[in-house]
């Protein structure tokens, strides 16, 4: 069976590229478009490290098969900067040192955008718990909510 | 591989009934992918359901509220009046995986992936959810209860897709809750789920309920002797340990990976008891 | 010539040390263009793919690859007969030793399949797709053979036995039959018999733990290419890409110059890449198929086929007098090693009593292999048990003796001047400052409801040093090139760049750090042991004093002067007495312009054998809640105090304590692997491998105590280890106050606690009351 064609926007660019049925979102972006910004931990949607928006909605990309993403706006963590400024909470981990290794990083900082667009002010509680999804394995964490916590309390600053 | 998106049920039915070989329904991925990446399954077509409009719609029917099969969870808690009728339904749903999970997984998908300890089943079988599907001979609904048979094992027939979920009217007085245990605070499977829902009368009596049990037999159970147990009272102690006594008697489990049978006797017990209450006094303020 | 020794405050130049720099090597790792083992790709490159058996046990007869072979799109498929045998010897690795005639068996078995995912055969090919059909066309013929899984079976006389040629070593006489026990050792102090006779309280207490996996998130990644001369290539993941080069060229007999090992960014290793997997194999590929290999392992193969640590069991015995001084302590430990002998017994065996200071002290540690993968170091191996042991049974004698269990490890401390069970005497050590700070903190002193329990447990880890390279060079406007051969796991470019700029007096962003491969550097060990800070720091200084004598020097010649009218400080060279008056100090950058005229390039090579590494003790301190109707436990509050001797990057070194202890409470409650009785693994994912999630633990106040190790010039001593030493007593001990149950086994998951908690209520200790709702 021939590839699928697939037009898309990945962040803002229009892209096509052709991918087989069980190629996932994941697979794509990495292998193809060589965004390799998105990471496979687990294949299985249990690690967040491969996060991005599709839509304007937090998935595993993992989780989305290349042939699914027609027409449709994904972002990545290679978008998130804009120019020579960092998003607030690319500035904020890396003053909070929260991160260690760094290989979860990226999705954590889709995961926590994604978060702050819809909840500014963020409870403790709530950026654990939606942050769930992302494992660390090297920071407990910790350094991780101040993070997010300080980012949130950025950018309504402005 | 094939995969098909077809933008009309007429569309998804033709192509699941005229299949030769594995076929499989896409709504979220959320256990299909897996599946398939770990080599557990491998289709010959996939046909993706999102592009259907009845799968992705959450509207009212007949003072009752119909759920598309391929709405995601985020989008159900997201919906600004479906938690204030089910709040048992939103949180088992929203009980699916991680953020990232709840922006794909959906209520058709974690019933027809055929687990017994799926988190939104026995929410919606405890709310006495109809399961509408679509065939080649046209469309049925069946009680929730009755769409899984056994692990990996449905009732739909060839070429059948759940379409959605229709939730009947509330009347007042009313709410659910659904509670499941875990190890971790999230990112586990159930290793117990209990779902009771319930109506209370002007005296503030329960005069209906319904308590459904995910991960301790190998199907979501309906379980009529613990809504017996608590119909009539007030949930006073002793109603309390009649439906304890119901939902352990009830329990079938295994002893697993995730947990002992024992233990998910024990638990079942308890977590029907607390998600009782938890409804009784949401439906006390509903 | 003199030095200027001290640090100025923090600010443009010097005083860096000590100070939250932002990582040099951190944009990268924010915006996603930080390339980790999987995200390097080659032209041409194949996709390589394992196979690995399915039976926990099981004779090779035949392999049959013609069908593979001949699949279009499949350009190599290797097996055992693509690696020669070695002979038996042991090299050390991380901290564990390891055997060559073993690790050629582990990367690719050879007689005998020995645990579930042990690789069978490999192969390349045009596609992942193509290289996983090839996998199916290859034809194994097993005989399959009994397995054994569990560590007290294994060493039974009747069990399977997984090596007809393994002979338990320390034993006298030598054992005639074969057995899976690899090694018995044993060290002594003094006379527990003459100890525990004077004793007024003796607890004694037998402790199982669950094998746990270091639990990276970043899966093993390799990329080989190999030219037709043997001239190799290769890109990996790895705590050491000379442990890497130096395996790979034994394995496939190659010169060392020969391969050229880079490290990638890596995402995590906790002691998991200290050894080799598929690098070899990504080798023998692209070898044979004369194409790059790329091979990158999934999720369930790294669970179940890279090495986890030991689970074990443990016998603990110890006497107190009656006011709590500790006089004998006796310990016996079974450790997994997995398919291969070398299990972290040893290092348990020398941990066990390190953090008290005890006359009379007795360990033995039992080596055994039983059809698990092969162990890995992780975290102070070997370590987080035997001390789980011990401080579970500390906490039930302060219990006992009715005594305040900081106040009775104070009482018992190890210190400056002790002697160590293990051998030596101890210079000076922290463990005393990490009590009293936790002593002194309002999470001591906050009161518990009921259902709720307050633990303290301390640890210790030796760490190392070893084998270091570190060059600093001046480049030709003035900033420097800082290359260190240990990859960079935790934050490491910005301790050291911090180190750098203060040695050569130079603003911060003025040094780029990297991670030199192995064709830059001298050999350096791998990062692990908590060493790269340590003995990276000390080579940077060696290699920053070279530059200082040489720009004095320069200076000297240029400025007609002698050596004692001329310092280096503040990151120039500065003239003295009546020189000051007519000439200018002329900077580094000043220097490195007129470097072609005065002698050429200029830099330094700090090529050291680390010595001195002071250990590191702890003390964790935690807050938790149990449900006593669903054994469900929550942590609720979390303290760390660690000696750092001196913390080079304060954040960095927080972040070690912190996540040292979400690992150990991930040990201590949920994370086990899980057998079936077919002999494989049943959780093999991050779904039911359980570790923490940021929903679980709550935030992990961090105190760094500094008592200075005296043998490095900042007082460095490693920290990455120690911090997964306490949490598993501490949690224990937790659990106890909460509950009233000495729990014995880990994890305490919930079906264990509530079975504990209802035979209790059984036994008529009292019902259990049910919490309000």
């Amino acid at each position: 069976m021939a590839k699928h064609h697939i037009e898309a926007t990945v962040n803002g660019d229009d892209v096509e590229f052709l991918c087989e049925t069980e190629e996932t979102l994941l697979d794509v972006l990495r292998d193809t478009l060589h965004l390799t910004g998105s990471k496979e931990g687990c294949a299985s949607g249990d690690c967040g490290a491969c996060s991005v928006m599709l839509d304007g909605r937090l998935v595993c990309s993992c989780l989305v098969l290349g042939c699914e993403v027609s027409g449709r706006r994904v972002e990545t963590i290679e978008g998130m900067a804009k120019g020579e400024s960092l998003h607030p909470l690319q500035q904020q981990f890396l003053e909070h040192a929260a991160l260690q290794c760094g290989i979860c990083t990226p999705g954590f900082i889709v995961a926590g955008k994604a978060l702050l667009e819809r909840n500014p002010n963020p409870t403790e509680t709530e950026i654990r718990y939606w942050l769930a999804g992302n494992l660390c394995r090297c920071t407990g964490y910790d350094k991780i909510v101040s993070a997010v916590k300080d980012a949130a309390v950025a950018m309504r600053k402005g | 591989m094939r995969y098909e998106a077809p933008k009309s049920l007429q569309g998804a039915v033709a192509l699941l009934a005229g299949a030769t070989g594995e076929t499989r329904v896409l709504a979220g991925g959320t256990d299909l992918l897996v599946q398939m990446r770990a080599d557990v399954v491998d289709p010959d077509l996939i046909v993706d359901i999102k592009k259907i409009p009845e799968t992705r719609a959450i509207t009212e029917d007949r003072g009752g509220w119909r759920i598309g099969a391929a709405v995601t969870g985020a989008e159900l808690k997201e919906h600004p009046r479906l938690k204030q009728a089910w709040p048992g339904v939103v949180e088992a749903a929203n009980l699916i995986g991680s953020t990232q999970v709840q922006g794909r997984a959906t209520l058709g998908g974690n019933l027809c992936n055929g687990s017994p300890a799926a988190d939104s089943v026995p929410a919606l079988i405890a709310a006495g959810a109809l399961a509408t599907l679509a065939g080649p001979d046209g469309a049925r609904d069946l009680p929730v209860e009755d769409v899984m048979l056994g692990p990996r094992k449905l009732a739909l027939r060839r070429g059948e897709i759940v379409v959605s979920f229709w939730l009947p009217p509330r009347p007042p007085r009313s709410s659910d809750a659904y509670l499941r245990f875990i190890p971790r605070t999230e990112m586990d499977i159930a290793v117990v789920g209990a779902g009771v829902s319930l109506t209370l009368d002007n005296a503030g009596t329960i005069s209906a309920a319904r308590v459904s049990l995910g991960a301790v037999a190998p199907k979501v159970l309906l379980v009529p002797e613990a809504a017996h147990a608590i119909v009539g009272t007030r949930l006073d102690v002793a109603a309390q340990q009649r439906l304890e006594a119901a939902a352990r008697a009830a329990c079938r489990p295994i002893d697993d990976k995730r947990g002992t049978t024992e233990f998910r006797v024990d638990v079942a017990a308890v977590l029907t008891r607390r998600a009782a209450l938890i409804a009784l006094d949401r439906a006390r303020t509903s | 010539m003199a030095e200027n020794g001290t640090n100025g405050p923090s600010g443009t130049n010097g005083g860096y040390v000590g100070t939250r720099t932002i990582r040099p090597d951190g944009l990268d790792k924010v915006t996603g263009r930080a390339r980790f083992g999987a995200d390097y790709n080659l032209p041409g490159q194949l996709i390589g793919r394992v196979l690995r058996s399915p039976h926990p046990h099981a004779r090779i007869v035949r392999i049959d690859t013609s069908k593979a072979e001949a699949l279009p799109g499949v350009k190599a498929v290797i097996t055992r007969d693509d690696f020669a045998d070695q002979s038996s010897e042991f090299i050390p690795a991380g901290e564990m030793l390891m055997n060559y005639k073993d690790v050629v068996r582990n990367v690719m078995a050879r007689e005998k399949a020995l645990y579930e995912g042990h690789a069978v055969a490999a192969v390349a090919a045009t596609s992942a797709a193509i290289a996983r059909r090839a996998l199916k066309l290859i034809d194994v013929t097993y005989e399959v053979l009994p397995h054994v899984i569990d560590v007290v079976e294994a060493m039974r006389p009747d069990a399977p036995l997984l090596h007809d040629d393994l002979f338990t070593a320390g034993v006298e006489p030598k054992p005639e039959k074969p057995s899976n026990i690899a090694k018995r050792i044993e060290i002594v102090l003094g006379d527990i018999e003459a100890g525990f006779k004077k004793a007024d309280v003796i607890v004694e207490r037998e402790f199982k733990t669950a094998a746990v996996h270091q639990g990276y998130i970043e899966p093993h990644a390799a990329l080989a290419s190999v030219s037709e001369d043997g001239s190799t290539e290769l890109w990996c993941c790895t705590q050491g890409h000379f442990i890497v080069r130096a395996h790979c060229a034994r394995l496939l007999g190659l010169d060392i110059a020969k391969i050229r090992v880079t490290a990638s960014e890596i995402g995590g290793g906790f002691g998991g890449k200290t050894v080799v997997y598929l690098e070899p194999l990504a080798i023998a590929l692209s070898r044979k198929a004369k194409r790059p290999v790329k091979m990158v392992m999934s999720r369930e193969e790294v669970f179940k086929s890279s090495g986890p640590t030991s689970g074990a069991t443990v016998k603990v015995k110890m006497g107190a007098t009656k006011d709590g001084k500790f006089v004998a302590g006796f310990a016996e430990l079974k450790y997994q090693a997995g398919a291969f002998q070398g299990s972290p017994v040893q290092p348990g065996v020398m941990c066990a009593y390190a953090p008290y200071d005890m006359e009379n002290v007795k360990v033995i540690g039992y080596d055994v292999v039983s059809n698990r993968p092969k162990v890995a170091a992780y975290r102070a191996p070997g370590a987080p048990i035997s001390e789980y042991a011990v401080e579970s049974v500390v906490d039930e004698i302060a219990k006992k003796l009715g005594l305040d269990p900081i106040e009775l490890r104070m009482m018992n401390a190890a210190r400056e001047g002790t002697k160590a069970a293990y051998g030596p005497k101890f210079g000076p050590i922290g463990l005393e400052e990490t009590l009293n700070s936790i002593k002194k903190t309002e999470h001591w002193n906050t009161p518990l409801r009921k259902w709720q329990g307050r633990g303290v447990a301390s640890g210790f880890w030796f760490n190392i040093g070893g084998e270091t390279c570190a060059s600093l060079t001046i480049n030709e406007d003035g900033t420097v090139s800082l290359m260190v051969g240990t990859p960079d796991i935790g934050g490491l470019r910005a301790a050291l760049t911090n180190i750098a700029a203060d040695e050569l007096g130079i603003p911060y962003e003025k040094v780029r750090p990297i991670i030199g491969d192995t064709g830059s550097l001298g050999f350096t060990f791998l990062t692990g042991g908590s060493r790269s800070a340590f003995s990276g720091s000390m080579a940077i200084v060696e290699a920053a004093k070279q530059i200082k004598a040489e720009l004095c020097a320069r200076a000297c010649k240029l400025w007609e002067a002698k050596p004692d009218q001329v310092e280096f400080s503040n990151g120039a060279v500065r003239p003295l007495g009546e020189l000051a008056e007519k000439i200018k100090p002329m900077t580094i950058a000043d220097f490195a312009k007129v470097a072609g005229k005065t002698g050429g390039p200029i830099g330094g090579y700090g090529r050291i054998n680390a010595q001195g590494a002071g250990p590191s003790l702890g003390t964790h301190l935690v807050d938790l809640e149990v449900d006593p109707e669903t054994g469900r436990v929550t942590i609720l509050r979390y303290t760390v105090a660690q000696d750092a001797g001196k913390a080079l990057h304060p954040a960095y070194v927080e972040g070690q304590f912190q996540g040292g202890a979400v690992q150990g409470i991930g040990w201590a409650l949920n994370e086990e692997y899980i057998y079936g009785a077919d002999g494989k693994l049943q959780n093999a994912g991050f779904l039911d491998y359980r570790m923490p999630v940021a929903s679980d633990v709550p935030m992990i106040d961090a105190i760094v105590v500094e008592v200075a190790n005296p043998k490095h010039p900042y007082g460095v001593r490693g920290v990455g280890e120690t911090p997964i030493v306490p949490p598993l007593g501490a949690i224990a001990n937790a659990m106890e106050a909460a509950t009233g149950i000495r729990f014995t086994e880990l994890p305490m998951s919930p079906p264990k606690v509530l079975k504990a908690l209802k035979e209790r209520s059984a036994g008529g200790m009292g019902a259990i009351s049910r919490p309000p709702l």
